[in-house]
């Protein structure tokens, strides 16, 4: 076992990890952090993604011992101060952009990662980058239409069926 | 998945020495490596993380060449080399997605040298040159075959050398579900003559198709190939298209290739 450092949504944590410990690992089974979820453990379908240092990466397919020293955020760092929801994840639940949930954490993680690059984007753009994140049930339009209202864009005319 | 030592060097010195002991093994962005160590495929019992090093990271122009530290990321070279060869830039861009260009690197993408990989066709089509922890790889003589390359055991990829085209493009036909090319071209335009690489086709890997790249050399526009025909022979045959499909995607795809340069 090795000591791992690392801050997580701004909190410095440690931990013994082996080698083969995952981020994703670490983070639910390590610190109990078990809002980032795994879906296919192959990195496909972006349950799993987190930020490393402001980038998204999919925390199943990064070693703990990788990232030592890193600043990482999950979406337990998504909430506002006083616990309410945070600007993404109330417009998730306002446009209804989740069914089951399982997709969400990553959906989330993922969407705030492109405004942070790309504060108003296109309906195309949104659906570029949540390529790599797969949702069985929602059928997507809902995801794409609450990252546009977060971003502040009307989405009234975006589809809806 | 097996478990191992992990290690991560700061030098090029330290990686060599390390990547010496007996199973060692290099670790770059993991986006394939850690796939196959899960399957057992691969069980390195020392790995040996390239990211680390700072000499192996970043995108820099060196007069009419761009060189490109291995450990550098796709989203990284998609930022950083749009300005010198936007084609390359965009070739980047277009892997996979967002998350997997924050953690994949150039070095992994060539050292792993998928059949159906973007970057082999940008190195082999650009007449590129690898600079290892031994030698420089012309980019005609580091491809051999599915998943082969001109590699020795223990050697690294430091960086990669691209002349800088007069113009060029890639064109990927993209299989949707993995997100590689089912076929996809990468031309570029030299003083000397045109070179035209084709990835996703081949049953050997990576080639360079030469009659596309007589004619092309002859007159670069998109027509000059109308009258050619591609042989399916040595193409591959899967689930997502026959030799004979993939043979007129060749065609297809370096004309669009053309047209977006
Ligand atoms: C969902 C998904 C979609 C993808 N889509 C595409 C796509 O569209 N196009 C595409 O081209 N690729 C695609 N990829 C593959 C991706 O580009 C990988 O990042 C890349 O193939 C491997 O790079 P890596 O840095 O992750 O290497 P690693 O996985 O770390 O290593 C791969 C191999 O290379 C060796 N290696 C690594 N670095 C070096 C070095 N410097 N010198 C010598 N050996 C080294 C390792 O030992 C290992 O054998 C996709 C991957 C995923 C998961
Ligand atoms: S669990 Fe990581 S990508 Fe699916
Ligand atoms: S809400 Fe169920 S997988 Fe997306």
């Amino acid at each position: 076992m090795t000591k791992v450092t690392m801050t997580v949504n701004g909190k410095a944590v440690s931990g013994e990890v082996e080698g083969r410990t995952l981020l994703v690992q670490f983070l639910r089974e390590g610190l109990g952090l078990t809002g980032t979820h795994v879906g296919c453990d192959t990195s496909q379908c972006g349950a799993c993604v987190v930020h490393v240092d402001g980038k998204a990466v999919k925390s199943c397919t990064v070693f703990a011992l990788d990232v030592e020293g890193a600043s990482v955020r999950t979406i337990e760092g998504m909430a506002n101060a006083d616990g309410s929801l945070g600007t993404l994840q109330q417009a998730f639940q306002d446009h209804h952009g989740l069914q089951c949930g399982f997709c969400t954490p990553g959906m989330v993680m993922t969407s705030a990662a492109l405004l942070a690059e790309n504060p108003k984007p296109t309906e195309a753009e949104v659906r570029d980058y949540l390529e790599g994140n797969i949702c069985r049930c929602t059928g997507y339009h809902n995801i794409v239409k609450a990252v546009l209202a977060a971003s502040g864009q009307d989405v009234s005319a975006v589809a809806a069926e | 998945m097996h478990n191992f030592e992990f290690v991560k060097p700061s030098t090029i010195a330290e990686a060599v020495k390390a990547l010496a002991r007996e199973d060692a093994q290099a670790l770059s962005g993991g986006q394939t490596l850690m796939p196959t160590m899960k399957q057992r495929l691969a069980a390195p019992a020392v790995l040996v993380s390239l990211t680390g090093i700072p000499e192996m990271r970043g995108v820099c122009r060196n007069g009419d060449a761009l060189e490109i530290g291995a450990a550098t990321t796709h989203a990284e070279v998609a930022r950083e080399a749009a300005a010198a060869y936007p084609a390359l830039a965009g070739l980047a861009g277009g892997i996979g997605d967002p998350a997997v260009r924050n953690l994949g690197t150039i070095g992994g993408s060539l050292a792993n040298n998928d059949p159906a990989a973007c970057y082999p066709a940008a190195v082999l089509g650009s007449g590129a040159t690898v600079v290892t922890s031994k030698r420089e790889i012309a980019a005609d003589d580091f491809f051999q075959g599915l998943f082969s390359t001109a590699l020795e055991e223990g050697e690294i990829i430091i960086s990669v050398r691209f002349p800088i085209p007069e113009r060029a493009g890639y064109a990927k036909f993209e299989q949707p579900a993995s997100r590689f090319a089912l076929t996809g071209a990468f031309v570029a335009k030299y003083a000397s003559g045109v070179r035209v690489a084709i990835t996703g086709a081949g049953q050997d890997g990576v080639f360079r198709w030469s009659d596309g790249e007589r004619a092309l050399s002859a007159s670069y526009a998109a027509d000059a190939l109308s009258g050619l025909s591609v042989s399916p022979d040595g193409l591959m045959a899967d689930l997502h298209g026959t030799p004979a499909y993939r043979a007129n995607l060749v065609k297809v795809m370096t004309q669009r290739a053309v047209r977006a340069s």
